[in-house]
């Protein structure tokens, strides 16, 4: 009998279809695939060990590049943290506003997985329809914020800044807009017999298996679990929305698609929903000890001029304890844990970050399939470097 | 099999009757938002620099690009004898804007900022001044 041997492949870093600085070394059995082990750490910055030296307001900016796809759902979660663990509440204009920026970083993050997962598989043309769309997302952010991808828009307390005039058309064409692109985008996939070829039954994960692994967001409704932190543990005034949340039921690529082309419409529909609810209000908690006073105050008279340096040189005291808070990102569940030791800067910051959390199941999807459709589970699990090596 | 390949076709054969959405850069440049945070400018009024080095910027600057060295004036005013932004280092938060008491700091839209030399990437307070 002939002895089993097995090849060792590796694949990446600089690997065109691995998103980012992956190395995923591989034994291959022929073309079946034995085990997978990724190697991750090229893009380490050191987010959470730099935090604990920059005060809550000057850790803000590192959160938005971790997923630098989705950088507002990183900052939500950040603030909603630091929040709880001051105990304050922002205002009603602040969150609306908060639930519409942090869906349309849904759809620019989903428009890129869609775009990249297609490109991976063979679909150039879905790839530069993504992007064409994203751009209108992207502009939104530019006026709002003032930067494309690094946003930075929110605030402990609220927002920088009220919205642009303008902006309620502009999100409004979106959702007139928007869910045409999407039957553009099912029109050229869904039905295309390539991409069901490539798809269905590829990357299978049980429901069980993909809770153990500990994946969550659409990899894990893929796979048929009805979990999402938007409704079950509402945030930022989410409970206030009805929206549907899709589950698959076999748990492949397919499925996987499927939920995330839901969840492109629904996070539309939740948008629309926002806007109506958008009532004028301020946008920035009346807390003195927290936020910047207004600038008017600042510029005429000494009471707000000396109340702003205090906050910009010294920051704010976060009372000591400690706290947990999630989002769901558009990559699954994205978690803060801080400690405070009631001082101006975390004691210590913990992510928990969807895309790190979701790698960590590549072997279970992947043992057994050929090596060509590794590239599709890479695409499906929709993993973000940045946000993996923090 | 056949049907939704051709329904495919028809989508992109209708894109390539649409106008095309490509910007060519560098000839055409891209509308800039007002609020863009890009490279920093130091405002002028009454044919000096505005800002009265009270170093809130490089306190509150998360990257520490900001150098500021106070100086006195003839009319025994504090100013900013030295003012540097390392291009390098900064991260474009926008913070050093909020945390200016006196209005003196702004971002404009210039975003092409790509150079030959480390050290042309630092700015003095001569190349930040705006330009009016």
């Amino acid at each position: 009998m002939a002895q089993k041997e097995t090849m060792t492949l590796n694949m990446g870093p600089q690997h065109p279809s691995t998103h980012g600085v992956l190395r995923l070394v591989i034994e291959l059995d022929g073309e079946i695939i034995d085990k997978i082990t990724p190697h991750i750490g090229y893009l380490h910055r050191g987010i959470e060990k730099l935090s604990e030296h920059r005060t809550y307001h000057q850790a803000l900016p590192l959160t938005d590049r971790m997923d630098y796809l989705a950088p507002m759902s990183n900052n939500l979660g950040y603030v909603l943290a630091v929040e709880k663990l001051l105990g304050i509440e922002v205002p009603e204009r602040a969150k609306t506003v908060r639930v519409i920026t942090a869906e349309l970083t849904r759809l620019k993050s989903h428009l890129v997985w869609l775009a990249c997962h297609a490109l991976d598989i063979g679909a150039m043309t879905v790839f530069l329809y993504c992007f064409r769309e994203r751009e209108k997302v992207m502009s939104i952010y530019e006026k709002l914020s003032g930067a494309r991808m690094t946003s930075n828009y929110y605030r402990v307390g609220g927002l920088s800044a009220d919205v642009y005039a303008g902006f309620e058309k502009d999100v409004q064409e979106i959702i007139d807009t928007f869910p045409d692109f999407f039957d553009v985008y099912e029109g050229l996939l869904t039905k295309n017999t390539i991409w069901l070829q490539r798809t269905i039954g590829n990357g299978v994960i049980s429901a069980e298996d993909a809770i153990d692994a500990g994946i969550t967001g659409p990899a894990l409704r893929g796979s048929g679990v009805d979990w999402d932190l938007r409704r079950d543990n509402p945030y930022s005034g989410y409970e206030k929305y009805g929206f549907k949340v899709p589950v698959g039921e076999k748990g492949d690529t397919f499925d996987r698609y499927k939920v995330r082309l839901v969840e492109l419409r629904e996070a539309v529909n939740i948008i629309s929903q926002a806007l109506k609810d958008l009532k004028p209000g301020p946008v920035l908690a009346d807390l003195p000890q927290v936020c910047y006073p207004p600038k008017e105050n600042v510029y005429n008279s000494i009471e707000g001029l000396i109340h702003h340096f205090k906050i910009a040189s010294e920051g704010f005291a976060v009372p000591e304890g400690e706290v947990y808070q999630s989002v769901e990102a558009p990559k699954g569940e994205l978690g803060y844990y801080l400690v405070s030791d009631g001082g101006n800067k975390p004691y210590r910051m913990r992510v928990r970050p969807p895309s790190f959390v979701n790698l960590s199941a590549i072997e279970r999807m992947a043992k057994g399939s050929m090596i060509a459709d590794l590239v599709a589970i890479i695409g499906t699990l929709d993993i973000v470097l940045g946000e993996i090596d923090r | 099999m056949i049907v939704p390949l051709i329904k495919g076709l028809q989508i992109t054969l209708k894109h390539l009757f649409k106008k095309p959405i490509t910007l060519m850069y560098p000839e055409e440049k891209p509308d800039v938002a007002p609020n863009f945070r890009g490279l920093h400018a130091l405002k002028v009024s009454h044919n000096k620099a505005k800002c009265v080095a009270c170093y809130l910027c490089p306190t509150v600057c998360p990257a520490k690009c900001i150098t500021v060295e106070a100086g006195e004036d003839a009319n025994h005013d504090k100013y900013a004898a030295k003012y540097e932004i390392d291009m390098l280092r900064c991260i474009f938060c926008g913070y050093c804007v909020e945390a200016c008491p006196v209005d003196a700091l702004g971002m404009t839209q210039t975003f092409e900022l790509a150079n030959y030399k480390r050290s042309d990437f630092v700015f003095t307070k001569e190349r930040l001044l705006e330009k009016k």
